[in-house]
C-alpha cells in the first residue's frame, strides 16, 4: 500500500474524537434533562422521583413567572438586536473609508466586546447607573434633571443598555470586516454616474452586507437567549419578575427552588427555541460552505 | 478646486464624528481604569472627581486582601489547559476534514455547529448533578472538561477554514517523498498554519477565560475564576467602587490586548467562516 492512502486511512480516524466527545456531550445531558422533565423530582426531597407525565410542563407554562419569563427574554433579545444591527452597519460603514487615526479607533470601538460579562454588568450598575454617585446621575444633576433610578424605574431597559454595549462591538467586527470586500471598482462606477450616499448605501452597501448581517443576527440571538451572568449580578431577576428571562428563570427553579422537574421542563423549552434559530443559522452557514 | 473642498469637509465630519463615537463606546473602561487608580472617598465622590493623586492602594489591597491571586490562577490553569486541550482533539479532526473529506464531512461539520447552539440553561440540571456525583463541583478540572467541550466546535471550525486555504500540491509533494501522516502535520502543516492556529488558540483563551454561566454556578471557593471573584462584587458588604475597578481592571486588561492583536482572524472563529 502506498504512502498516500495508508495516510488518508489513518486521517479518517483523527475525526473519531471529536465527534464522540461532542455526541456524548449534546445527547447524554439531553437525555437526562428529558427524562428528569418528566419526574416528580425535587433536590430537597430524596429518594422522590415518580413519572408525572406532562405535568412539570403544565406546571410551568401555567406559572405566571414563565410568561413573565418569555415575554422578557423577547424584548431582551428584540431590543438589543435592532440596536446591535442598526447602529452596527452605521458605524461600520462610517469607519470604512481612511481617515487619521482610524486603527486606534478600531481598537476603542470592539473593546467592549473582550470585557467579561461580570465586569460589564457590575461597572455599568455601580460607576455609571447609581442614582446617587453615578455618573449618569452627575451628568444629569448638572444639566438640572432628576438623576434616573435605573434598576429601579426601568430594570429593563438598563439590562438591554448593558448587553446592547456588549455586543455592539461584535456587529461592527464582523460588518466592518465585511465592508472590506466591497468592490470599490463597482462604488467607483456608481459614483461617476452620479449615484448619492444615500442610493449607494441602499443599492450597493446593503446588499452586499446581507449575509454578514443575517450571521450577525442568527448568533447574537443564539447567545442572547442565553444572557444570564448580566442579570444574575445586576438585578437577580428583579424586581419582581420584571428582568427575569427564560435563563434566569431555569436557574431559579433549579438552583434556587431545587425543583430539578419543573427546571427541566424549561430547559427542554429553551432547547427548543434555540433550535428554531439554529435552523436557519445552520442553513446560512451550509450555504457558504458548500458555496468554496 | 471644489471638488477637493468637500473632500477635506467630508474627511474631517467622519473623523470627528468617528472618535466621537469610539471615544463614548469606550468611556466605562476609561471610567472603570481611572476610578481604579481613586481613594474609595473619591470614586463616591459626587461631582466625580476628575483631578486627583492617583494611587494604587487599591491594587495593593486587592492583591493582599481578596485572595486575587488565587482565582487569576484559576482563571489561567482552566482557560489555558482547556484551550490546549481543545486545540490537540480539534487540529486531527479538522485535518481529516480538510484534506480528507467524504460524503458526510459537511453534515459532520454542521452537526458539530450545532451543538455549539444547545443553550447552556438546557443541560444546567444533569451536569450540575453529574458533577456533584462525580466530585467534580468547584475544581478546576470540572470547569476544564466543559470550556473544552464547548470551545471544541468553534476551535475545529475555525482551525478547518485555515486548512482549506493550504494549497493541496504542498501536502501531496511531501507524501509523495514518503513522510508519515504525523510527520506530515507536525514538519509541514503546522508552520505553514501557525498564524490561524495561534489566532484560534487566541479566541478559545478568550472565550473561556469570559465565560460566565458554568463559572458562576458550578464553582464556590476552590476553583471560581475571575468571573466569579468579580461577581461577589455585587453583594452590598462589597460595594467599594475603587476596588472593585482595580480588581476588573486587573481581570480584563490581559483578554482586551489579546482581543486587539487577533481581532482580523477573530471574525472567522466567531461567524463559523461564514464572513473572512
Amino acid at each position: 500500500m502506498s504512502q498516500l492512502s495508508r495516510n488518508a486511512r489513518a486521517a479518517r480516524f483523527l475525526v473519531a474524537p471529536s465527534v464522540l466527545l461532542l455526541l456524548a456531550w449534546m445527547t447524554v445531558p439531553l437525555a437526562m434533562t428529558l427524562y428528569y422533565s418528566t419526574v416528580n423530582f425535587n433536590l430537597t426531597i430524596p429518594g422522590l422521583r415518580n413519572f408525572v407525565g406532562f405535568e412539570n410542563y403544565i406546571f410551568f407554562f401555567t406559572d405566571p413567572s414563565f410568561f413573565a419569563g418569555m415575554s422578557n427574554t423577547l424584548v431582551l433579545v428584540g431590543s438589543t438586536l435592532l440596536i446591535t444591527v442598526v447602529l452596527g452597519t452605521l458605524i461600520a460603514v462610517l469607519i470604512d473609508s481612511p481617515f487619521p487615526g482610524r486603527s486606534l479607533v478600531r481598537i476603542l470601538l470592539i473593546s467592549p466586546f473582550f470585557i467579561m460579562p461580570t465586569v460589564n454588568a457590575l461597572v455599568w450598575k455601580n460607576l455609571l447607573m447609581n442614582p446617587v454617585s453615578g455618573f449618569f446621575a452627575f451628568l444629569s444633576k448638572s444639566v438640572g434633571l432628576t438623576p434616573i433610578d435605573w434598576f429601579t424605574d426601568v430594570p429593563m431597559l438598563s439590562i438591554i443598555i448593558i448587553v446592547s454595549w456588549q455586543w455592539l462591538p461584535f456587529a461592527i467586527l464582523i460588518l466592518m470586516t465585511a465592508m472590506q470586500s466591497l468592490d470599490q471598482e463597482q462604488l467607483e462606477a456608481a459614483r461617476m454616474d452620479g449615484a448619492g450616499p444615500i442610493a449607494i448605501f441602499r443599492h450597493i452597501t446593503l446588499p452586499h452586507l446581507a449575509r454578514p448581517l443575517a450571521v450577525v443576527v442568527m448568533i447574537e440571538t443564539i447567545f442572547l437567549l442565553s444572557i444570564f451572568a448580566e442579570i444574575f449580578t445586576t438585578t437577580g431577576g428583579g424586581p419582581g419578575t420584571q428582568t427575569t428571562n427564560l435563563a434566569y428563570l431555569i436557574y431559579s427553579q433549579a438552583l434556587l427552588q431545587y425543583d430539578v422537574g419543573m427546571a427541566s421542563a424549561g430547559g427542554i423549552v429553551a432547547v427548543v427555541l434555540a433550535n428554531i434559530v439554529a435552523f436557519f443559522l445552520i442553513r446560512v452557514v451550509g450555504k457558504s460552505l458548500a458555496g468554496e | 478646486m471644489k471638488l477637493h473642498t468637500e473632500k477635506v469637509v467630508k474627511l474631517t465630519l467622519v473623523t470627528i464624528v468617528s472618535w466621537l463615537v469610539a471615544a463614548l463606546l469606550f468611556f466605562p473602561i476609561f471610567w472603570m481604569i481611572l476610578t481604579s487608580f481613586k481613594t474609595e472617598l473619591n470614586a463616591f465622590s459626587s461631582p466625580p472627581s476628575l483631578f486627583f493623586w492617583p494611587t494604587l492602594e487599591n491594587y495593593f489591597v486587592v492583591f493582599e486582601r481578596s485572595d486575587y491571586v488565587r482565582y487569576a490562577w484559576n482563571s489561567v490553569v482552566v482557560s489555558f489547559a482547556s484551550s490546549i486541550l481543545a486545540m490537540l482533539i480539534g487540529i486531527p479532526a479538522a485535518y481529516s476534514m480538510a484534506f480528507f473529506p467524504t460524503k458526510r464531512t459537511q453534515g459532520v461539520l454542521l452537526w458539530m455547529l450545532s451543538t455549539k447552539m444547545l443553550p447552556p440553561v438546557g443541560v444546567l440540571v444533569p451536569i450540575y448533578l453529574l458533577a456533584r456525583d462525580m466530585s467534580l463541583l468547584d475544581t478546576r478540572t470540572g470547569l476544564v472538561i466543559i470550556y473544552t467541550l464547548i470551545n471544541l466546535p468553534i476551535v475545529v471550525w475555525m482551525i478547518y477554514t485555515y486548512f482549506k486555504d493550504v494549497p493541496k500540491d504542498i501536502l501531496e509533494a511531501c507524501r509523495m517523498d514518503g513522510a508519515s501522516l504525523w510527520q506530515e502535520i507536525r514538519h509541514v502543516l503546522i508552520p505553514i498554519t501557525m498564524g490561524g492556529l495561534s489566532s484560534t488558540f487566541l479566541l478559545s483563551l478568550i472565550l473561556s477565560w469570559n465565560e460566565a454561566f458554568w463559572s458562576l454556578n458550578l464553582t464556590a471557593s476552590q476553583a471560581a475564576p475571575l468571573t466569579a471573584l468579580i461577581a461577589s462584587y455585587s453583594s452590598p458588604e462589597g460595594l467599594f467602587w475603587a476596588k472593585l475597578s482595580a480588581a476588573s481592571t486587573l481581570a480584563v486588561a490581559p483578554i482586551l490586548v489579546f482581543g486587539w492583536i487577533s481581532q482580523k482572524q477573530l471574525v472567522r472563529g466567531l461567524t463559523f467562516g461564514a464572513v473572512k
